[in-house]
């Protein structure tokens, strides 16, 4: 690790790391008592249910599926009954349709593959790998939780050149990720090695950011018995897990505007998601469990748990030995992009990374004074955008000049508002000008 | 002087033929470009309103709400048209989910907008219909007549409201209505827009309509029909006899400018209304408790903020 590190080039803030459940191991939390599992756990149509009110359903069942391209197959991650399929509360504050179900015993279904030995010989073709994905209900899972399987089909006259496996983890406090690569790096490596035969690309490269040496240097030695995949070390930034900011910091390639990756050859996968494909299609394993991160300053035990889809967070947090008294917000992912949470019944879904418990003095806004044209904002956007001026004529309605000014191309990261003296909500006024402009556009394209 | 010759000759061969009533109709609208005709302000509604005469003989498909029936009836004399009268609308707040009605479980903060909290979760009582109190309809009324009540968090709408329509449209979350100003602005109408079932919409505010069917049931002109747990009154049929409001075990029902209602004589009439006072007592009670229920917990579990 010698010389200047790549990184990105636009942008970029450094908040404090605080990664203090990093050397946590990953710890299995016990099976949960009832599990709420909702419909809308990826990007796009929600999934629809196939089992009734009443049925026993057993670990891995498929119980809802994909109601459309973009959509993800959901299996049960538990055995049970399912008591009943109605609106519950989930992580985006609203009551969506989901199953509930309660869990008797911990029955598999007999087709998946519950042994520790790694199965390193990959016997599908391309085809397969990527029919048993959909089928698996594989999304992204760094957060956005775009379906794997629509990412793995690059439209037609569109060639990949590059994965890029995502172990960046560059959110505050968030250590999934690492502890993953850590413990199952070999897994990743296959998973990256399906997922490469899969798209028909030579290389793949994961890139890691300096702050996780032991990771970088774990993976590194593992990547030597694999041909084609690199490790590439980057400069601790943010926001660079990004997709376009990790392109641009290993590839120095830049994807066009409201273009994807594949645009410029390129593929982009989580390192959570390499490893749910190695359970996926080596293991026969759907995805019901995830590794959620449980941290915060007053969090008395920070951890690390492989936890099944479903689970109420209030498990995971009494895991962790208990809400602090000094709690202020309860926040669903990491501390720069995640959503304050208004109930611990919320379960953990497919894109849950983390679940971070802010203390009060740390949680409250600033009251917000008026802009002083410092352009800081301007500065740290990674995506080149001017927020205050996007946030102003978002604030005023003022969506055509928003579009003009490029607002979709925002990535919501939040560096923004985090280094705003003045603090101004902008995010806030970004993601409401981003929901209209989309809405607008939308309409456009149905006329 | 050549070129204002050439530019006599080019103004007088490309003159636009105007018809003057457009002007005279737009001299005696309100001016309030408000957009609540559907046209992009008065100008554009008085040319409306010619061609409409033109062609069809009659202005009917139009109405000015700013300006009411006088200003329908002046237009209409300048375009020799009889215009029949409407009835004055007002907009109503659907919602009665005030701090006491639906205690706040959550904090937010972050930008003063419904549209952005909207997109964020339900809402500080829990309830994903009501109202979030951040006043879109209150920067969208050009005519001050709609503000906040700080005490209940509530936006109130005044008399001057011109039925516009702005503040139904800002609203993201579907609350307000145009209805019926009503004889003596006497209305009645659901305070609410909760679809939930009975139990959840109870949970998150005492004042909720639960889809019971009481309502329905007693109203003899079949102005009121429950859709998905929520009774809505049709003011077209409503005939403001105030049987609903009598019956609706939640008082999610509201009457307005209705004088208060004397002792009722009769024995069985009066003891049908004690059942119906005592059934109200009750549900009263068991929101005091479930408030109480509501602080414990709080106190338990630390506030949850939105960010």
């Amino acid at each position: 690790m010698t010389g200047r590190l790549k990184t990105f080039t636009l942008g970029g803030i450094h908040p404090e790391e605080n990664k203090l459940s990093a050397h946590v191991p990953i710890e299995v939390l016990p099976v949960p008592k009832q599990a709420v599992i909702p419909m809308g756990q990826n990007l796009g149509a929600p999934s629809k249910p196939v089992v009734g009110r009443g049925d026993q359903v057993k670990v891995g069942q498929l119980i809802a599926e994909a109601s459309g391209f973009i959509s993800a197959n959901i299996h049960s991650p538990v055995s049970g009954k399912v008591l009943k399929i109605d609106n519950i509360l989930d992580a985006s504050g609203y009551k969506r349709q989901g199953i509930v179900i309660n869990v008797e015993g911990d029955e598999w279904e007999e087709s998946i593959d519950r042994s520790d030995n790694i199965v390193e010989e990959i016997t599908l073709d391309a085809k397969e790998i990527i029919d048993r994905v959909k089928q698996m209900g594989l999304v992204g899972m760094g957060g956005a939780t775009f379906p794997t399987n629509v990412k793995l089909m690059p439209p037609p006259g569109k060639v990949a050149e590059y994965l890029l496996i995502n172990g960046v983890e560059c959110e505050p406090y968030l250590t999934s990720d690492h502890r993953l690569m850590l413990e199952k790096g070999k897994e990743i490596l296959i998973g990256t090695k399906i997922l490469m035969k899969a798209l028909n690309v030579k290389t793949a490269i994961v890139g890691i950011e300096n702050n996780k040496p032991d990771a970088i240097n774990h993976m590194t030695e593992l990547a030597k018995g694999f041909e084609g995949i690199e490790v590439q070390p980057l400069k601790v930034q943010y926001p660079q897990g990004g997709e376009k900011q990790l392109i641009k910091a290993v590839l120095n390639r830049e994807v066009p505007s409201g273009k994807l990756p594949i645009e410029v050859g390129c593929v982009v996968q989580n390192v959570g998601t390499a490893y749910a494909v190695y359970e996926a299609v080596q293991k026969n394993k759907p995805l019901i469990e995830r590794v959620v991160t449980v941290t915060g300053k007053g969090v008395r035990k920070p951890s690390n748990f492989l936890a099944r889809i479903g689970t109420p967070i209030k498990d995971l947090v009494d895991a962790a030995e208990g809400l602090p008294e000094s709690t202020g917000k309860i926040i669903n992912g990491g501390p720069m992009m995640g959503k304050a949470l208004t109930s611990l019944e919320v379960p953990v879904v497919k894109g849950s990374s983390g679940i971070l418990l802010m203390q009060e003095n740390e949680s409250r806004r600033k009251p917000e004074s008026s802009c002083i044209r410092c352009s800081k904002c301007t500065y740290v956007c990674p995506m080149g955008l001017e927020p205050f001026l996007l946030a102003r004529v978002s604030r005023v309605g003022n969506y055509e000049m928003a579009e003009r000014e490029m607002i979709m191309d925002c990535i919501e990261c939040g560096s923004c508002q985090y280094t705003c003296p003045a603090s101004i909500p902008l995010l806030d006024y970004l993601r409401l000008g981003k929901t209209m402009v989309g809405a607008i556009i939308r309409n456009r394209k149905k006329n | 002087m050549i070129s204002a010759v050439i530019l006599y000759f080019i103004a007088s061969k490309f003159k636009v033929y105007e018809d003057p009533r457009i002007d005279e109709v737009e001299e005696a609208l309100p001016s309030a470009n408000c957009g609540g005709c559907g046209y992009p302000g008065c100008r554009a509604f008085a040319e409306a309103a010619v061609k409409e005469a033109k062609e069809n003989k009659s202005i009917e498909s139009l109405f000015c709400p700013v300006g009411g029936n006088d200003v329908m009836k002046t237009v209409g004399s300048i375009l020799g048209l009889e215009v029949k009268e409407q009835e004055p609308m007002i907009a109503v707040i659907r919602c009665n989910g005030s701090h006491t009605n639906s205690p706040s479980k959550v904090q937010y903060e972050g930008a003063t907008s419904c549209a952005f909290a909207h997109a964020l979760y339900g809402g500080e009582g829990g309830c994903q219909y009501g109202c979030l109190g951040l006043g879109d309809c209150v920067d969208a009324c050009d005519f001050d007549a709609i503000h906040m009540n700080p005490e209940t968090g509530l936006p109130v709408v005044n008399n001057k409201c011109t039925a516009c329509g702005a503040c139904v449209e800002a609203c993201p979350r579907d609350i307000i209505e145009l209805r019926k100003r009503g004889p003596k602005e006497r209305r009645i109408f659901v305070s609410c827009v909760n679809k939930e079932k009975g139990g959840p919409a109870k949970k998150n505010c005492a004042v909720a309509c639960i889809g019971c069917g009481q309502c329905e049931k007693v109203c003899k002109f079949d102005a009121i029909t429950i859709t998905s747990f929520l009774a809505y009154i049709d003011f077209q049929k409503c005939t403001l006899c105030r049987k609903c409001v009598e019956v609706c075990p939640t008082d999610a029902i509201w009457e307005v400018n209705f004088k208060p209602r004397k002792p009722k004589e009769p024995k069985p009439e009066a003891s049908a209304d004690k059942e119906t006072k005592q059934v109200a007592e009750v549900t009263e009670k068991t929101a005091v408790v479930k408030d109480k229920e509501q602080q414990k917990e709080k106190k338990e579990e630390p506030k949850e903020n939105k960010e």
